[in-house]
Order: structure tokens, then sequence, then C-alpha cells
């Protein structure tokens, strides 16, 4: 049995069939995936912030939703996908915490999943599913035979989008 | 001018002093629990690193299990972040043991159970700072308690996240408090920003390279 390529935070991964591609316990963090079905190669990116632009000296580019989709975007054209056959699924983007913090609830979640919206619009990339928001982190695995997105969260059955 | 600490002029002996601090504030905050809960609560040695936040989750692994986090704002001379996590099972624990509850009455986390662990997060917390305070001679004042209870990685990088801590590195200093039993195992994270530890090593009379 393939095992499954993990993407940690502020990461992406790229493979093809019959790979999986999974990301552990996203809570304000987006996960974003786009499958191009035809060639059936696929990449997931596990989104931290939405916007680069905020911060100096960005090391990590895969961090952002502004710099890691293109990023990964990248990655996926030199694999051969084309950018007008892929689907996006986005799932994460939640207010886990709760409590009178108004400093701490900023919801960083909701700003990183319109970011994402975003880019990929302005991209011309079709949306597919978007499972995000909400006071749950989120485990998300992409089948690259299929292009299903499979979510994973505490308490409740498994969702497959 | 007061010399900036970072990764490269931190030295072994600065780190020392960090384990140290952990030591003596957790030293504290471990007796608040041991004398709330009525038995022995013992700690392990302080780890103190420089790290940034993708390893910090690397490191502590187990990303999908339940766990009970309560984490606060530490604003003041050193605005920090402090962190309590317990897993499921401690979590149920302490909520039966304060409760006055037999053992294994609590297997969910209501909003009861919320408010207990959010309180026993804020007394933890301030008793580190009132002994950090105290030995450095620096106001230090917790904000009120935030609370989440689901995936540990989602738990740990939205507090990290949402507290502003997502610069290239930060300083972690990290312990496992346990209940003699082994029935409660909590994890504790002191987090801060390089230019705080200037501040902090200075009220304690340790000078920085510059």
């Amino acid at each position: 049995m393939l095992k499954d390529i993990q993407v940690g935070i502020a990461d992406y991964k790229t493979a093809n069939n019959p790979n999986k591609i999974i990301t552990l316990g996203l809570g304000s963090c987006v996960g974003l995936t786009l499958y191009d079905p035809q060639v059936k190669i696929g990449g997931l990116l596990h989104i931290m912030l939405p916007d680069s632009k905020r911060f100096s000296g960005v090391i990590k580019p895969a961090k952002f939703a502004d710099t890691g989709i293109p990023l990964m975007l990248k990655e996926l054209q030199r694999k051969g996908v084309i950018l007008g056959r892929l689907q996006a699924k986005l799932a994460g983007g939640a207010q886990m915490f709760s409590g009178l913090d108004k400093k701490f609830t900023m919801n960083i979640g909701q700003q990183n999943t319109e970011a994402t919206k975003k880019i990929l619009k302005e991209s011309g990339i079709k949306i597919l599913a978007s499972e995000t928001g909400g006071k749950h982190g989120r485990t998300i695995i992409l089948d690259l035979s299929t292009g299903l997105l499979t979510i994973r969260t505490v308490g409740t059955s498994l969702k497959v989008v | 001018m007061s010399a900036t600490v970072n990764n490269q002029k931190l030295t072994d002996v600065h780190l020392d002093v960090l384990k140290e601090i952990g030591n003596i504030g957790l030293g504290n905050a471990t007796t608040s629990l041991a004398q709330m809960l009525n038995k022995k609560v013992d700690m392990q040695v302080p780890q103190a690193v420089f790290i940034s936040m993708e390893e910090a989750m690397e490191k502590i692994g187990g990303l999908e299990e339940v766990v009970a986090c309560v984490t606060l704002r530490v604003e003041g001379e050193v605005p920090a972040q402090v962190l309590f996590v317990f897993n499921a099972a401690s979590a149920w624990y302490l909520v039966d043991m304060l409760m006055g509850l037999l053992p294994g009455t609590t297997n969910q986390m209501d909003e009861m159970g919320q408010s207990v662990i959010q309180e026993v997060g804020n007394m933890l917390t301030g008793s580190f700072l009132a002994a950090i305070g105290t030995m450095a001679n620096l106001k230090m004042v917790p904000n009120v308690p935030m609370f989440a209870y689901d995936m540990l990685g989602a738990v740990l990088s939205t507090s990290l996240i949402e507290g502003g801590y997502v610069e290239e590195h930060i300083l972690l200093i990290e312990t496992v408090l346990f209940e003699e039993q082994k029935h409660i195992k909590g994890h504790f994270f002191f987090i801060t920003k390089n230019k705080s530890l200037d501040v902090l090593f200075k009220a304690l009379g340790i000078i920085t390279n510059s």
C-alpha cells in the first residue's frame, strides 16, 4: 500500500495518481487542493495566513495565500497540469477558540478563506467544494486517483466532497 | 543601547536561564495545582528552545489527538503567550476532581467542563507569571483565557497564529505536568518573541552580547 504524502503547516506537495496527499489538523489554516482530472495530477497547500504583504522578510512563501497558491500552481503546470482544467477544493478556516479576548478573535480563518477564494477567482480556477468556517479542526486527504477530498473532524463521520 | 537577542547570540547560558525561569514559574504553578487537587503533582525539567512554528508542530506531533487547550495572552513588559494542553482523558479527570465527581463520570466536554478547565489554566498561568514577575521585577499581566477542545494540530496552530506568533523563530519553554497516579498529563508552553527576551534578560541582570 502506498503511504500518504504528508503536508506540514505552511507547506505544499504535488503528486499524481494513485497517491494520496494528507494534511493534519487544520484550524484557522486553510487546506487548498487543486486537481486536474484528465492527467490525475494535483496538489495540496496548507495556508497559514492570507497576505504576505503584511510581513517583511518572508522566508516561506507557502505560508501565505497570495504567495503559496502561485507557487503550487507553477509546480503543477511544470508537471503537465492545464490551468483551465483545474478543480479547487478547500477546507479549514475555522474559529477554534472561544472566550472574551477580543484581540484573539480577529478570525484569521475567515480571512484565509476569503483570500484563497479571491486568488482562485482571479486565476480563473473553479471551486468545486468549500468546507470552511465553523468551530472544528479538520484533517483532509486528497485522493489523486479520483480527485475526491475526504474530511475528518472530531466527533462526526467522514465527509467526502 | 541594549543588544538585541537573536538566535546566533543566544548562548547555552541564556537557554539555561530560560529553563530556570520555566522551572521556578512552573514549580509555583505545580504547587497551586497540587493544592487544588489535593494530590501530588510533578513536572519534567523544562526545555527551552528557539524554534519556528512549523518545527514546533513537528516536534510536538500527534496532531490529530483530541485535547483541551487554554491559552492566555500576556501583556506588559514581556508580551508572551501561555498555553496549557491536556489530552481529553486528563481534561475529563480534572473536571471530575474539581467538581467533586467520581472519577470516570465526565466523558465529554460541556460548558461546565470548559469553565473548569479555563479556571485551571487561569490559575496555573497566574502562579507562573507571579513567580517570574517577582524574580525579575517585571509587570506581566495575563488576559482572559481562551478555550478550545479539538485536534491538537488545529488548536496549537490557531492559538499561535491568532496570538501573532508567526515569525520565523519563537522561544518555546515546554514541560509536562503529571499527577502522581498519571491520571493527568498536561503540556505547558510559554511563547515569546526575540525582542521581548532583551527585556527579560536585562531585568534578570544578564548581559547579552552586542
